[in-house]
């Protein structure tokens, strides 16, 4: 037992005291508490188990960086996350927590033995074998690998919570909230200037919060933050937001951010959203991100109980936890003197500061010796003992090569500063350009890409009067490059102001590393011996290291060991930390939950829901739905007891010796108007318009640049500059992206405007024998007659008192109309034409009748008959193309010798030998039976069914050389044998097309 | 070229592992080759291994600008398939899918090629028909592809939700049980050792930037960072800057350069045993040996050269994916990352001539050219060293686009991976 819990200090409400359980076991905490101060209040040391050996593995960090203790909370059955950091999970009460990656238990876990199997498991040792016999890699060695792989294990029931997103705009957005992000608000903000603020962390401070001694302008650094919190609450240009992390820099200054806003309470609302993401577009960003302490390498640096410095420091001032009773500490940097002296003044035992430089001297080392705390320079770690946590370390001083003075000494806590490195992860993200400070021993922001900047610690500024006056200065400026116009302050600080740089690397021993393993990232259990590996095998490039060994890529990213990682390759290969150059440093900062990315996209409102009119009436009849594009459609109206196959064939009846009615609405519609409007049109359709009379419509091609179809539809000549234009349902926005994407970029000089009119108008198709008496009466100032309003004619009137487009054409090979009435009338005209028709049995019907209806009648419907492949003429439409035209998109194409070639794939009817055997759509076409794989096949399939009217089966398919084929007997092999089809025509009833025009 | 085996591994642990060597020699460029590869990602790698190994042509050097393997190799989600329509294609990824089988063998090297199947899902009528259609073009073609009920479907991945009543239902899916994913960065070094143990230089930070004819027009050298290298049989093989490359010869590709992003989740224990796509609602899904949860997304709107992806891009996928495992939402982004993607207007590879003599290229493949490694590098490497086509490549030419033979993958499928 080491952590406890000092009698006063810190920032937890001691009056409050909060119960938990880690697994299994209860503790009891206080508010304000991690999970991870808590623990360690509790004496508990072992927070986890490695990813690769199953070491045990204390808390190294007190912040997002940690790599080590990682936990699942559950909150309940579905409530239940893995992989969270213990040193960021609030405690609240009845808070449940679990260790990961450990059976049966953290303390005994069986899968350590891949510790002492160490030797044989070096960095990427699964490429060189698990290759014989070849199948056994994917049966028998990757499971296993698989199932010791993995952290914690993935929720298994669907999210309840929800998650909301908002976009904003601001001026000024300022990440991070320490001394140097609260001066850039502050002064930023009282320039006017409209400011966002937000820091990962529940309190804001940063730093500052670890330093109850220092003073700013003479008031306590808590008075000062409460302070200076108030005045920012206090200005409505200021927006703040805690457990808020900027986690992505995206192009011209959009930045992501997470809030977490449910986390940490006990029992949330059940309308608060869990998370947020923001969007947020800043005229300019401000980065005080802070930097992070680096461990330092040497053999047994990962026991349980060897911790940063500052983390201690933080434990100590924010949760008045002291981490050991007993401590050692090593250091390269001076910054650690001051958790020393902290420690010291709490009333922990310093027992030794061991100083890896040789050459350190100055303030901090008179002030810990003034102490009585023992320094020693020039030192390096040989080693450290304890099984579940560290009980000794042995020291060593190093001169010209050989280690002297070797000792032991007992500590129950080991505390480490390597120095800090500089948080340009968002800096760098914008496409920054880093610049390597060798003084420093950092990279630090220096070319921008993004209108930003950086102030404070991360970029290399330390000591708190100059990170005050940074974040005021770059606060001011930043806002005066939005617009705003302030003076920054000067603030006065008293505070330990120690510096902050170190050394990166592993430390130096006599030899070459003792066989016990110095870790470089604790997470992945990757060691400095495995880096070396790495580099022995030829990978120099940074890259090719992290990818081979995987160091950086555990759920920290490397964030306490890539500087390590890069030193130590540095110093190997003799080259400079810049020549062997950075990783990417790559979105997202902190792990962030996919549920805000899809925030309010969920259920129905994944992708917008788009219904007719009519859609309700089709509900009410019982229609079955199917989508089509983001539309629903009826697809057929079954009647209690009927299959599809059953209503469609009654359905395919009525409009055949009868009447039908169908809801045609979901057809995009494209209102082309101006004096060039009919030229527009001309130059994209395959067809001619500028001969189309007013009153009349054509059945329109649409290609692609590449002369394949693209799209179809009727287009109508409502006036001399107006058209109405149709297109399919899924091709709508395609079409009029292309449309514009035409008119404004090759023909800009067509005086044409193009609106897409889709959802202004409700269409309903009447179609059947009976379709004219059944609208007779209904409308007004339209001639029904087939002399006034013959086959593709169109007419404007009302019907039921509403103003209508009328269109005589038909998709059934039925005297057929459309009646277009704006949207709000639909329903309110379809019910009338629905009751003025049952006198004529008038028959609703859905998408699966209409195909077969079309079927029929050897329609083609684009995306079925047509697959991005099909020209005009292979799918029988090169009547279509007007021949006169100068051009047409895709006529160049059309043009070529191979889109004429006798061998294409042409638009035929089948008929299977056997009437009622139905084809499957998509199967394909042989000339001669009994073939094997690979098959020759010369076609397939491509719509097939059950034809009520002609009592049989029917089916189109595109066939090579197809139309010379007609009366030919082929082969569709199934699995289960060939079906024997005839070659016919494409269309299968009323051939002379007589019906049409009754 | 040491071997690497268990054996090997034994010893080397009680040597403390001081015995082995670097996996490729680090060399400075000759002066002269019989043929280079510009470009180290995997294409490449492979395909100046087998200029080596198949064709004696071991005078060969890689040229790489960056680091091997630092372009899409080191960056696809790494779906592996051949359930491609047309008979071009499923011709061209069978090849390629067969040369994974045993790729691990031939090259000493574990490329963990997992053959875990891949399911592809349906949810609207138009999906299964086209579904269908594949699954019996496949079948004639010999290639594997079943039809999977929904029931069917999640009994083979275990958290797909096929609840009826959420927006995009599955109504079934394809399943090519040979497919599956691979190690991306072993695939790249496996190439580099075996190549440069049968005498190929690799060499990396080495960027070309000029492509030098003789009077005739022919390729005589390459200028690059590191100097004029002689060769008069080049190939290029660098995915999305290959217009950039090609363009250093006045030769133009009908070729668009997009940004293609993707992603993981933390590492959790095995829960997606299979990979997953969805065309029609943009989501595709695996889970990596470590435990991440790999997820593509689809391609930017715009064409850029920056490698990286629009935030709207990445939402979008990860909605689709929390719909379709609704237990995924509380899961967390790790990292994404972007790449560039070289796209042609029917979505098929050129592996070809150009009109260069000397040049030849491999390209536009695209949002799914990992799966087609071995079979690319193969197929370049013969069409170089007998100046033409091999048989299955003989399709895919530059041509096509002039001429109309094109195979129109993208609009068969709508899907591209
Ligand atoms: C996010 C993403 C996901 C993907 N998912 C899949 C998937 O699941 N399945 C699948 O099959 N495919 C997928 N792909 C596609 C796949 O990654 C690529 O098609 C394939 O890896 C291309 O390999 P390559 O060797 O041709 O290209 P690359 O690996 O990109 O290699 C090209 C190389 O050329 C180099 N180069 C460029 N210019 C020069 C120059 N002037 N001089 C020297 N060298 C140069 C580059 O640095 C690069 O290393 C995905 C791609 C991305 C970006």
């Amino acid at each position: 037992m080491s952590g406890r819990r000092i009698q006063q200090g810190g920032r937890v409400d001691r009056s409050r005291a909060i119960r938990f359980t880690f697994d299994g076991k209860g503790y009891s905490g206080f508010a304000g508490d991690t999970l991870a101060s808590a623990l360690l209040a509790n004496g508990v040391q072992v927070f986890g188990r490695s990813f690769k050996y199953h070491r045990p593995r204390g808390v190294i960090a007190a912040g997002s960086e940690e790599p080590n203790a990682l936990v699942t909370v559950m909150r309940d059955e579905a409530r239940c996350t893995p992989n969270l950091r213990a040193t960021q999970v609030e405690l609240y009460d009845g808070l449940v927590a679990r260790s990961q990656n450990r059976w049966p238990s953290l303390d005994f876990d069986v899968q350590a033995v891949n510790d002492l199997l160490s030797p044989l498991l070096p960095s990427a040792f699964y490429y060189k074998t698990f290759m014989w016999p070849r199948a056994a890699w994917h049966k028998l060695y990757e499971p296993v690998i698989r199932r010791a792989a993995g952290l914690g294990e993935s929720p298994t029931l669907p999210d309840p919570d929800r998650y909301s997103q908002r976009f904003a705009h601001c001026d000024v957005l300022v990440v991070g909230a320490g001394p140097a992000g609260l001066a850039a608000a502050l002064t930023a903000s009282a320039s006017g200037a409209r400011v966002m603020l937000c820091d990962e962390q529940p309190e804001f401070g940063g730093s500052l919060l670890d330093e109850p001694a220092a003073t700013i302008d003479g008031a306590t650094t808590a008075d000062w933050i409460r302070d200076s919190m108030a005045t920012l609450r206090s200005r409505a240009n200021v927006t703040l937001l805690t457990r808020t992390t900027a986690f992505g820099y995206f192009p011209h200054n959009l930045i992501g951010l997470n809030e977490r806003i449910t986390e940490h309470l006990p029992a949330p609302a059940a309308d608060m959203p869990r998370e947020r993401l923001w969007q947020v577009r800043a005229a300019r960003v401000l980065i005080a991100a802070g930097s992070i302490e680096r461990p330092l390498v040497f053999p047994g640096n990962d026991r349980p109980g060897v911790m940063l410095a500052s983390a201690a420091r933080t434990y100590l001032h924010r949760y008045g936890v002291a981490v050991g009773q007993n401590v050692v500490l090593v250091t390269g940097s001076d910054a650690a003197y001051a958790a020393a002296l902290d420690l010291h003044a709490a009333g922990v035992r310093v027992a030794l500061i061991a100083d890896v430089r040789a050459d350190a001297t100055g303030a901090p080392l008179d002030l810990a010796r003034q102490a009585g705390i023992e320094v020693v320079t020039g030192a390096t770690v040989l080693g450290t003992r304890g099984r579940l946590g560290v009980r000794e370390v042995t020291i060593g001083v190093l001169a010209r090569g050989t280690v002297n003075d070797t000792r032991r000494v007992k500590c129950d806590a080991l505390l480490l500063s390597g120095g800090y490195t500089p948080s340009v992860h968002l800096f760098s993200q914008s496409r920054g350009k880093l610049e390597f400070n060798e003084a420093r021993q950092a990279f630090l922001p220096s070319v921008s890409a993004e209108p930003e900047s950086s102030a404070g610690s991360c970029r290399g500024i330390d000591g708190y009067t100059q990170v005050l006056n940074d974040g005021a200065r770059v606060g001011a400026a930043s806002a005066l490059a939005a617009g705003y116009s302030v003076a920054a302050p000067e603030y006065r600080v008293q505070a330990l102001e120690f510096g902050m740089h170190g050394l990166p690397g592993v430390l130096p021993q006599a030899s070459p590393l003792q066989p016990a393993r110095a870790f470089v990232d604790f997470q992945n259990d990757v060691t400095s011996k495995d880096l070396a590996l790495a580099m022995r095998e030829g990978f120099e490039s940074v890259e090719h290291i992290k990818r081979y060994t995987t160091t950086g890529m555990a759920t920290d990213q490397g964030k306490t060991s890539n500087m390590n990682a890069l030193a130590f390759v540095a110093g190997e290969l003799g080259r400079t930390i810049p020549k062997v150059g950075l990783t990417t440093f790559r979105m997202p900062y902190t792990p962030v939950t996919f549920g805000i990315f899809a925030g309010y996209d969920r259920g129905d409102l994944f992708d917008p829901v788009r219904t007719t009119s009519m859609h309700d009436w089709a509900v009410q009849q019982g229609a079955v739905f199917e989508d089509v594009g983001q539309w629903k459609r009826a697809r057929y109206f079954p009647r209690s007891g009927e299959d599809m196959h059953a209503a469609v064939d009654r359905e395919c009846k009525a409009v055949r010796t009868g009447v039908g009615m169908f809801d045609a609405s979901t057809l995009g519609t494209i209102e082309v108007v101006g004096p060039d409007a009919a030229t527009f049109l001309s130059r994209l359709y395959v067809n001619g318009f500028s001969t189309l009379a007013v009153g009349r419509s054509r059945y329109g091609i649409l290609l692609r640049d590449d002369g394949f179809i693209y799209d179809d539809g009727v287009i109508a000549r409502i006036a001399g500059e107006r058209f109405h234009v149709t297109t399919t349902t899924g091709g709508a926005a395609r079409v009029f992206g292309m449309m514009e994407d035409y008119l404004q970029t090759e023909w800009p000089d067509l005086r044409c405007w193009l609106t897409s009119t889709t959802e202004q108008w409700a269409v309903i198709a009447v179609q059947g024998p009976r379709a004219r008496d059944v609208l007779a009466p209904l409308v007004s100032d339209v001639d029904l007659s087939a002399a006034a309003l013959p086959h593709l004619g169109v007419t404007q009137g009302r019907i039921c008192g509403v103003p209508m487009r009328l269109f005589r054409m038909s998709f059934t090979g039925e005297l057929g109309y459309e009646v277009n009435v704006p949207a709000d009338y639909g329903l309110a005209v379809w019910e009338a034409i629905h009751a003025a028709g049952q006198p004529h049995g008038i028959t609703p019907y859905g998408t699966e009748t209409m195909h077969v209806l079309r079927a029929e009648k050897g329609y083609i419907i684009v995306g079925q008959e047509t697959d991005g492949t099909v020209t005009p003429d292979d799918a029988g439409l090169g009547w279509a193309i007007a021949k006169s035209k100068p051009d047409f998109v895709g006529k160049r194409s059309l043009a070529r010798e191979t889109m004429h070639a006798p061998d294409r794939k042409q638009l035929v009817g089948l008929l299977t030998v056997d009437p009622k055997v139905v084809l499957e759509e998509g199967a394909q076409i042989v000339a001669t039976p009994g073939q094997h794989a690979p098959m020759k096949m010369i076609g397939h399939v491509t719509s097939s069914y059950h034809s009520a009217v002609l009592g049989r089966s029917i089916a189109l398919a595109l066939l090579r050389g197809g139309r010379a084929r007609i009366g030919e007997t082929l082969y569709v092999p199934m699995p289960g044998g060939e079906i024997a089809v005839q070659v016919t025509a494409t269309v299968f009833y009323d051939v002379e097309g007589a019906r049409l025009h009754g | 070229m040491r071997k690497f085996s268990g054996w090997t591994l034994l010893k080397e642990a009680f040597g403390g592992q001081q015995g082995w060597t670097p996996q490729w020699r680090r060399v400075a460029p000759q002066a002269e080759y019989d043929a280079i590869i510009i470009g180290g990602g995997g294409h490449g790698l492979a395909a100046a291994y087998y200029l080596a190994s198949e064709h004696g042509i071991t005078r060969t050097a890689v040229l790489e600008k960056g680091w091997i393997g630092g372009g899409n190799t080191g960056r696809n989600t790494t779906i592996i398939r051949s359930n491609y329509l047309f008979d071009e294609s499923a011709a061209l990824y069978d090849h390629a899918l067969k040369l994974w089988e045993d790729l691990s063998q031939v090259l000493n090297y574990n490329v963990m090629f997992s053959p875990r199947g891949v399911m592809m899902l349906a949810h609207t009528v138009h999906d299964v028909q086209v579904a269908k259609r594949h699954i019996h073009a496949n079948r004639g073609n010999g290639v594997d592809n079943e039809w999977l009920s929904p029931e069917e479907a999640k009994a083979y991945c275990p958290p797909l939700n096929i609840e009826r009543n959420i927006r995009y239902p599955v109504l079934g899916a394809a399943l090519q049980r040979r497919g599956g994913t691979a190690r991306h960065d072993a695939v790249a070094w496996g190439y580099a050792r075996a190549a440069d143990a049968i005498g190929v230089d690799i060499i990396e930070n080495c960027e070309v930037t000029g492509l030098v004819r003789d009077a005739s027009g022919a390729m005589e050298a390459v200028q690059t960072s590191r100097g004029l290298i002689r060769c008069r049989r080049v190939g290029v093989s660098a995915a999305g800057n290959t217009s950039v490359v090609l363009g250093l010869a006045g030769v133009r590709l009908p070729l668009e350069s997009f940004p293609l992003q993707a992603l993981v989740s933390e590492p959790v224990k095995p829960v997606v045993p299979c990979v997953v796509m969805s065309g029609s609602i943009h989501a595709y899904i695996s889970q990596s040996d470590k435990g991440e949860l790999v997820i593509g997304a689809g391609t930017d709107a715009y064409t850029s050269y920056t490698q990286r992806g629009a935030l709207h891009v990445n939402s979008h996928t990860l909605s689709a994916v929390c719909e379709l495992f609704p237990a995924f939402r509380r899961m967390r982004m790790l990292r994404n990352w972007g790449g560039i993607v070289d796209v042609t207007p029917d979505r098929s590879p050129i592996i070809a001539r150009t009109p260069v003599p000397g040049l030849y290229v491999n390209c536009g493949w695209g949002t799914g050219g990992f799966k087609a490694t071995p079979g690319a590098g193969h197929l370049l490497a013969w069409t170089m060293a007998r100046d033409e086509p091999h048989p299955i490549n003989a399709p895919f030419t530059i041509e096509r686009f002039r001429d109309g033979h094109l195979i129109d993958e993208a609009a068969a499928a709508a899907v591209a991976h």
